[in-house]
């Protein structure tokens, strides 16, 4: 039977690494249906070596799909994958050196740490001495030296959490999977989990696919960052080219918080607009724009922190009300009834030191914006 | 008045479990009389019915004939049930419900009618009724409860777990020796327990399927029965308690110490 000729990968992603074979990870074109339902519309995604690549979207957007696909544990329906360069796409999970960290952690209950950690090794009978010698260095890693003959109900949730990632990094795993592994931690443990497990990545320099629907995660752990929705890649970047310039208004609403404002387009000037709204002047790329005229309404998307309290009214871009004033330790966040710009209410994020006036509900007010480039969309 | 309520409910429920031991302990008691009729409360004490009860060859040989039956039953049923579980639980195929449906009916059919049903059969086919057409017939009986042992363990097993074995390098075989089949053991264990005591103490379909060579205990203490009514009965009824009872108290001990048997496994 002649094989179909393969289509170079379709150009949706913009990478440094041109093609499959300088990738760590390389999906390309993959296609994967559950009956009807499309999990994975053909994405292509190449992951570089030594990344630590978030899949970030909303539950049911595909990117726990795209991890199992990575894993082995499903096949795709068209595409290929290729771990190193060499292709994988139909090899069983037990042969491609991965290892995977689950939101539970999985551990056997019937095994000790140590045999937990050792069970990857005793698969690939190695011998007894070097077995013991790398979960002891795994163990030490992780910082559980000594916890060798507890059971893992007998550990907390960081210690089983450090349990799993030690048996996942023992085997030397080509590419490491992480599926959602903070987010039956507590919001403190959670947070010295995310630097003790980027220290670790870095350290090792272990490929790394990380799956998670929340944002702030995302921003703060990635390399780059591949925000998926139905089942495609919507945007494929750093966290701050997400954060700053979202490619849509998906990603732009997903990541961060965001105010949307309506103001109109003034004046196109080739790649770049500008947009007005009230008094303020700012500037937008074109590219998101495409096709909306001079003088055509826009949804202007303003992060909370681009916006602050106009001492004067002369360049106001909106009124509005204070509707509640919210104490956040380093900040305040001021949430402001603003309806000539927006029906819901506008987030304003303004540094507690410049806070020096409190502005107690009720309060009128002149919003400025702080930041002269922006991001605009046409209105829905 | 609530402390009225407590007292009122503790009495009823001292009294409903006095209910449940009630029988075991007339009869216990009873096994102890020294007379030859059967009544309570006993006027003198004595071992006397255990040791002619144990003596009776009809009793010997009920029980040898009960456990060949019940090892191989339970056996087959075991291995059986944990195959249809396997293929409920992880595959979806057409007429699934109708054989979940098949697999559990022993449940309502009437355990005569399944024995008079493989009396009729056994007699058309022309087998002689020998030890495999009570096996088979006890195999049918026991099936739905190993069935469901098995796929309830199969269902509280986290399907995560072999996924990471696999991720770890294991082949579904070894993940089948070294992860699942450990972890589903309690439930195959407890599902074999449950099948031999139920097939050990069955005695209506028995009835049909047994000859004189071949009965087991029940349908040899029904024979009993028929022309005695001394307190041996009650003796073999007494020996029956004790017995089961210690299996389950040795079954228990063995699995909490099958627990500890698997940290070692697995270092």
């Amino acid at each position: 039977m002649p094989a179909e000729p393969t289509l170079p990968a379709p150009a949706r992603v913009t990478d440094g690494t041109n093609g499959s074979e300088h990738a760590a990870v390389a999906l390309t074109g993959v296609t994967k249906q559950f009956g009807k339902i499309t999990a994975l519309d053909a994405v292509s995604l190449f992951v570089r070596h030594g990344e630590l690549m978030t899949l970030l979207g909303p539950s049911g957007c595909g990117k726990t799909t795209l991890l199992h696909l990575v894993a082995g544990f499903l096949i795709p329906e068209s595409g290929e994958i290729a771990i190193d360069g060499q292709r994988i796409t139909d090899v069983p999970a037990y042969r491609r050196e991965i290892g995977i960290m689950f939101q539970n952690y999985a551990l056997f209950p019937h095994m000790s740490v140590a045999g937990n950690v050792g069970y990857g090794l005793r698969m690939r009978r190695i011998a007894r001495p070097e077995i013991d010698r790398r979960i002891a260095d795994a163990l030490a890693l992780v910082k559980l030296a000594g916890l060798e003959d507890r059971r893992p109900r007998q550990l907390s949730g960081g210690q089983q959490q450090r349990v799993a990632l030690a048996r996942a990094l023992v085997i030397r795993p080509k590419v490491l999977l992480l599926d959602e592994p903070f987010s039956a931690l507590d919001r403190n443990l959670r947070a010295s989990m995310q630097v003790e497990l980027k220290e670790i990545q870095r350290k090792l320099g272990v490929t790394t696919i990380f799956v998670t629907h929340d944002q702030s995660e995302a921003l703060s752990l990635s390399d780059r960052i591949a925000v998926i929705a139905d089942g495609r890649i919507r945007q494929l970047d750093t966290p701050h080219e997400i954060y700053r310039h979202p490619s849509d208004r998906f990603v732009a609403s997903f990541i961060g918080d965001a105010n949307v404002l309506r103001a109109h387009l003034e004046r196109i000037e080739g790649a770049v607009a500008s947009v007005a709204l009230g008094a303020a002047r700012v500037t937008v790329p074109m590219r998101t724009l495409e096709g909306s005229a001079v003088g055509s309404a826009v949804d202007l998307f303003v992060r909370p922190e681009d916006l602050r309290v106009a001492e004067t009214d002369a360049a106001a871009a909106a009124h509005g009300t204070v509707a509640a004033q919210i104490y956040q330790g380093g900040h305040i966040d001021l949430y402001v009834d603003a309806p000539e710009v927006s029906s819901g209410r506008v987030l304003l994020r303004v540094p507690s030191h410049e806070a020096a006036s409190l502005r107690p509900a009720g309060t009128r007010i002149a919003i400025a914006l702080a930041a002269d480039v922006a991001i605009a969309f046409r209105s829905a | 008045m609530p402390k009225l309520l407590r007292l009122l409910g503790g009495a009823t429920v001292t009294a409903i479990l006095g209910f449940i031991l009630l029988p075991a302990l007339v009869v216990t008691l009873a096994a102890f009389n020294s007379r030859a009729i059967l009544s309570f409360p006993p006027e003198s004490w004595s071992w006397r019915w255990f040791v002619k009860a144990i003596a009776y060859d009809d009793f010997q040989a009920g029980v040898r004939n009960g456990l060949i039956v019940t090892a191989w039953a339970s056996s087959i049923a075991l291995v059986v049930g944990a195959a249809f579980a396997f293929a409920l639980d992880r595959y979806e195929f057409r007429l699934k419900r109708t054989l979940e449906t098949i697999l559990l009916s022993p449940l309502v059919v009437p355990h005569f009618t399944i024995g008079l049903g493989f009396l009729i059969l056994a007699a058309q086919l022309g087998f002689a009724r020998g030890y495999s057409v009570i096996v088979a017939c006890h195999v049918v009986l026991v099936l739905p409860f190993v069935l469901r042992s098995v796929y309830i363990s199969l269902r509280n097993l986290d399907p995560r777990l072999e996924l990471a074995a696999a991720s770890l390098g294991a082949s579904p075989g070894r993940v089948l020796i070294t992860v699942t089949l450990p972890l589903l053991l309690p439930g195959l264990v407890s599902g074999w327990l449950f099948a031999a005591i139920l097939s050990f103490n069955e005695f209506t379909a028995s009835l049909f399927v047994t000859v004189q060579r071949t009965q087991t205990l029940p349908v040899a203490l029904y024979n009993y029965v028929r022309e005695y009514a001394d307190p041996s009965m009650a003796a073999i009824s007494v020996m029956y308690i004790v017995a089961t009872a210690t299996v389950l108290t040795l079954a228990n001990a063995f699995l909490g110490l099958a627990k500890v048997l698997n940290v070692e496994h697995a270092r």
